[in-house]
């Protein structure tokens, strides 16, 4: 069985090269099914492993078996965390191709099967990277993820927008993987080894009773930028509202959905396996850098959120601060804020990526994606527009969606002032969706003039000047481009309403996460009452700021915080230094103490 | 003296890496900011082939030395290197395609004046 | 923000990482020293199973699933290059006028053309043997090619690299390699274990079991790649040309 793993991220790998060897051949229908083909297979195979995955699964690719607990080989873990992702990031890959069926206006010229390929290979590299039990080949798997998603957000080289975005995305997160690189240069060097529990082992043994040194806060921070940069948590998070605005919405739905969420995984996982024992980083600091860090990336990307207009950014700040939450979850090292973590991934992959689609839908019908200009103009897509504010409700945190769930476990884990954290920033969040929701597709309030208050046009990003992505504009809307948002918010829902469905997953996290006992995860009283909180909430603003813009327009405060997004990647990089000194700092006292 | 020798290299590395950031942070040009992207990796590089050094070693390569006569240098950070080196190389050349994008469409590569991305 | 003010958050920043590199590199065990426990028993398990070149060995048999991971971010950097840099809507191609060349350069050209050609395909064969393999041996010959463009002109350069026939060769010289990871699962061993062939003689191009053709499978696929990737920024270079009188900046 566990020989199996390896094949997770070689089919889709395999198949990408078959279709580039075959893509001047091979008509694009076939080109897009076999793509689709793939990523249903794998998805298969990853719940097929997902199901045989307890006790875990371990394999040594090669065979390389360790004898005397040695190996020279490289591990896989197959647990219920890893498979469960690679099963997360094949179905949603699934559904980002089902969904860009014949989306593009052309192909490269002879190059039928070349988008369908850096989507399998986009998907191989999240599986990969979700498998790897091995530092470097974490990285390899990390730095392949990057390379594809950097062309895959660059696709639309016609527009000046779009090869922007992508070289910000593309420098911010390759300087990213280098310090991943660097830290694990100096891991190797202490302990000599390079799989994870290995090297954690190997931390220990160094430490004897001195406790961790400098070197290993060293490494802690520099890994821990890498993939925080692919989290987008603050600071390292500037270059994913710029990346996700001008990206092709199907693969915004993988990176939204799924491929921010590895770098939170990541974090969860090196945590875990190499800085969890006495000679890593004790408990007390870790949960101090990933909650400081988690509140500061849940309060920025909400506040943020609530004050775009462009809808597809406005949907990447809200990723940001749900990835902040999502630090948070894991920050506590408990494991029912693992369990409510992974629920809360699930569920957030599935809405998310169905708001995309629909925010797809209207840039491809409309050529804009700019709540002022699309004010009302969308009456006619009734269906698009329920998706929409279904989607925005359970983006909030309306039960029984797996969004929900997630959200009330994690708050029951966190406990205390923290909870407010998770009320606040998935109300605004999800309040901001449902505010374009009314706009556009009610046409409520107000139409809001271009230029409002004391906002200056060069503080913001609008998203009139979009070019739409199909062929020509649409008139109606293919029923796949229907059909996929409608099936990943059921799953999200079905997620969080299946009896059982969540113990099974809480189970199969608990076996491969922080130590301890947890019952199960399940809907409790406080947690709906929390979510219903929250949803309330979220109506209460989106009502307000259609009926009074005036009151919840940006106030003074928040202007210098959306100055400091400001399109200049030499910015963005003095953050990211900013950033790697911060973790450090944040995780001193245990280094001295 | 010695003491010195023994942390030297690393200190290369870091200074390499440092400078890298360093120009990145205040490029004016974006061939120039990829270029100190590669820079960074460099450093990489210097640390890992440092970290696998051993006094008096030669490379890992049996077809000429007979093995135990001499002592090798760590193959596994050389095959480290190798693969970042690759890594590094492909992502440079994407960038730069980006950058030829970039330069075509906004017609300057200067990040300064590219700002249409904010708020 | 402005560049006075991102200099002090460089410095600030920059500042704390190099204080926390400086005291990690200060930590770090002594340059030079004898401890390398990977790297030893790697040496033990190459000799042990007949591959000279411990560096291939880690490469393509012991870590074999990170060349895996590296031969696919080439082949998709290269896929993402033939995207970005497709032609555009407003651009055509202007196949570019034939030029003089010095004729010392000519010579010299053509003939270390074959030359570097040879020995590029050399460092590839003798990958598990002497320093070298399938990257370094793949740029060489790839690069060759090249000396064309210097000795004669874009044209000739093009009629010796059908671009098509390179991203075809490309691409299936990255399926055998995952192929051959296959073949190991389908008999019943492991992804990419070396067990298919007899490990041979030691020090002969046939030892080392899969190490050869792993080797041999990475050095066209690098080759190809390379050719692949230089083509399409000589095509922007050379070949692509901007509409006339329109701007493409907005």
């Amino acid at each position: 069985m566990h020989h199996l793993l390896p094949l997770l991220p070689a089919i889709p790998l395999l198949v990408a090269a078959v279709l580039v060897a075959g893509g001047r051949r091979l008509p694009r229908p076939a080109a897009e099914s076999l793509a689709s083909l793939t990523a249903a297979a794998t998805a298969a195979l990853a719940v097929f492993l997902l199901l045989h995955s307890s006790p875990p699964l371990v394999e040594w690719v090669g065979g390389w078996f360790p004898r005397h607990g040695e190996s020279v080989g490289i591990v896989l873990l197959g647990d219920g965390a890893s498979l469960g992702m690679a099963a997360l990031v094949s179905l949603l890959t699934l559904a980002a191709l089902a969904y860009s069926w014949h989306y593009f206006d052309e192909p490269p010229r002879g190059h039928a099967g070349s988008y369908p390929a850096m989507m399998l290979l986009f998907q191989g590299g999240m599986c990969g990277f979700a498998l790897a039990g091995d530092l470097f080949n974490a990285f390899v798997f990390f730095e392949l993820m990057g390379v594809v998603a950097y062309a895959l957000t660059g696709y639309r080289i016609d527009e000046a927008k779009a090869v922007q975005g992508a070289l910000s995305f593309a420098l911010v997160n390759s300087l990213g993987a280098y310090f991943m690189l660097m830290g694990i240069a100096l891991l190797y060097a202490r302990t000599g080894e390079l799989a994870m529990a290995k090297i954690g082992q190997g931390l220990d043994r160094a430490a004897g009773h001195h406790g961790p040194d400098v070197l290993v806060l060293a490494g802690f921070a520099l890994f821990l930028t890498g993939l925080l940069v692919k989290a987008a948590a603050v600071p390292f998070q500037f270059w994913l509202p710029d990346a996700h605005a001008v990206a092709p919405t199907p693969v915004c739905m993988l990176l939204s959905g799924v491929m921010v969420e590895l770098g939170v995984y990541g974090v969860w996982r090196v945590h875990g396996l190499v800085f969890a024992g006495p000679g890593g980083v004790p408990a007390a600091d870790a949960t101090r850098v990933l909650v400081v860090l988690g509140v500061l990336t849940a309060a920025v990307g909400s506040v943020m959120c609530w004050y775009q207009r462009h809808i597809k950014r406005l949907l990447a700040f809200s990723t940001i601060s749900h990835t902040g939450l999502f630090l948070l979850g894991i920050g506590v090292l408990r494991p029912e804020g693992d369990v409510g973590t992974a629920l809360y991934v699930l569920g957030h992959a599935g809405v998310k990526a169905a708001l995309f689609a629909c925010a797809g839908v209207l840039l491809d019908r409309y050529g804009t994606v700019d709540e002022f200009q699309l004010h009302g103009r969308a009456r006619r897509l009734r269906g698009v527009g329920v998706l929409f504010a279904v989607g925005a409700l359970a983006l909030a945190g309306l039960p029984p969606f797996a969004t929900g769930l997630g959200k009330a476990v994690s708050e029951e884990a966190v406990g205390g002032p923290l909870t407010v954290v998770y009320v606040l920033a998935s109300a605004l969040t999800g309040g901001a969706v449902l505010r374009v929701a009314a706009r556009v597709f009610l046409g409520l309030g107000r139409r809001p003039a271009a230029e409002d208050g004391q906002e200056r046009e060069e503080d913001k990003t609008s998203g009139g000047s979009e070019e739409p992505e199909t062929r020509q504009r649409l008139t109606g809307v293919p029923a796949t481009m229907r059909t996929v948002p409608a099936v990943l918010l059921a799953a999200a829902l079905l997620a969080g309403a299946v009896p059982g469905f969540a113990e099974a997953a809480g189970h199969a996290v608990e076996e491969s996460g922080s130590p301890g006992v947890f019952s199960s995860a399940h809907w409790t009283a406080s947690g709906v009452l929390l979510d219903l909180l929250s949803t309330l909430l979220a109506a209460v603003l989106a009502g307000v700021a259609v009926a009074r813009p005036g009151l919840l327009s940006a106030p003074g405060w928040a202007l210098p915080l959306r100055r400091l997004q400001s399109g200049h990647v030499g910015d963005y990089v003095a953050w990211l230094l900013l950033g790697t000194a911060l973790l450090g700092a944040l995780a001193l006292p245990g280094v001295l103490g | 003296m010695s003491s010195v020798l023994h942390v030297l290299p690393y200190l290369v590395a870091a200074w390499g890496f440092l400078a890298g950031c360093y120009g990145l942070a205040t490029s004016r040009n974006l061939i120039h900011a990829v270029g100190c992207l590669a820079g960074c990796q460099s450093a990489t590089y210097i640390l890992l082939l440092a970290v696998g050094y051993r006094d008096g070693g030669t490379a890992p390569v049996f077809s000429d030395i007979r093995p135990g006569s001499r002592p090798v240098v760590d193959p596994v950070v050389q095959a480290l290197t190798l693969t970042d080196i690759v890594v590094g190389a492909t992502v440079t050349a994407l960038l730069l395609a980006l950058t030829v994008q970039i330069a075509k469409r906004h017609g300057t590569v200067d990040p300064d004046e590219l700002r249409e991305l904010r708020g | 923000m402005t560049p006075r003010v991102r200099l002090w958050l460089v410095c600030l920043g920059g500042g704390g990482l190099a204080a926390l590199l400086v005291a990690a590199c200060l930590r770090l065990p002594a340059f030079g020293g004898l401890w390398h426990p990977y790297g030893d028993r790697a040496v033990r398990t190459s000799l042990a199973r007949h591959t000279a070149n411990t560096v291939a060995s880690v490469n393509f048999d012991q870590r074999a699933f990170d060349t895996m991971g590296e031969m696919t971010i080439l082949f998709g950097a290269v896929l993402g290059c033939v995207v970005l840099l497709r032609q555009a809507r407003d651009e055509h191609r202007d196949p570019p006028e034939p030029c003089e060349v010095v004729p010392p350069v000519r010579r010299y050209a053509l003939i270390v053309l074959p030359v570097a050609l040879v020995t590029g395909l050399y460092v590839i064969a003798h990958g598990q043997l002497s320093p070298g393999g399938g990257f370094q041996g793949g740029v060489v010959a790839a690069t060759s090619l090249h000396l064309m463009y210097l000795g004669a002109d874009y044209a000739a350069l093009e009629r010796i690299r059908p671009v098509e026939a390179y991203e075809v060769t490309d691409a299936l010289s990255a399926s055998a390699y995952l192929l051959l990871g296959l073949a190991g699962v389908l008999t019943g061993t492991a992804f990419l274990a070396n067990t298919l062939l007899p490990y041979g003689t030691f020090n002969t191009l046939s030892s080392g079991g899969t190490v050869p053709l792993l080797n041999a499978a990475i050095g066209v696929e690098v080759a190809c790649a390379v050719v692949v990737l230089l083509a399409r920024f000589l095509d922007q270079a050379v070949e692509i040309e901007e509409a006339k009188g329109e701007m493409s900046a907005p």
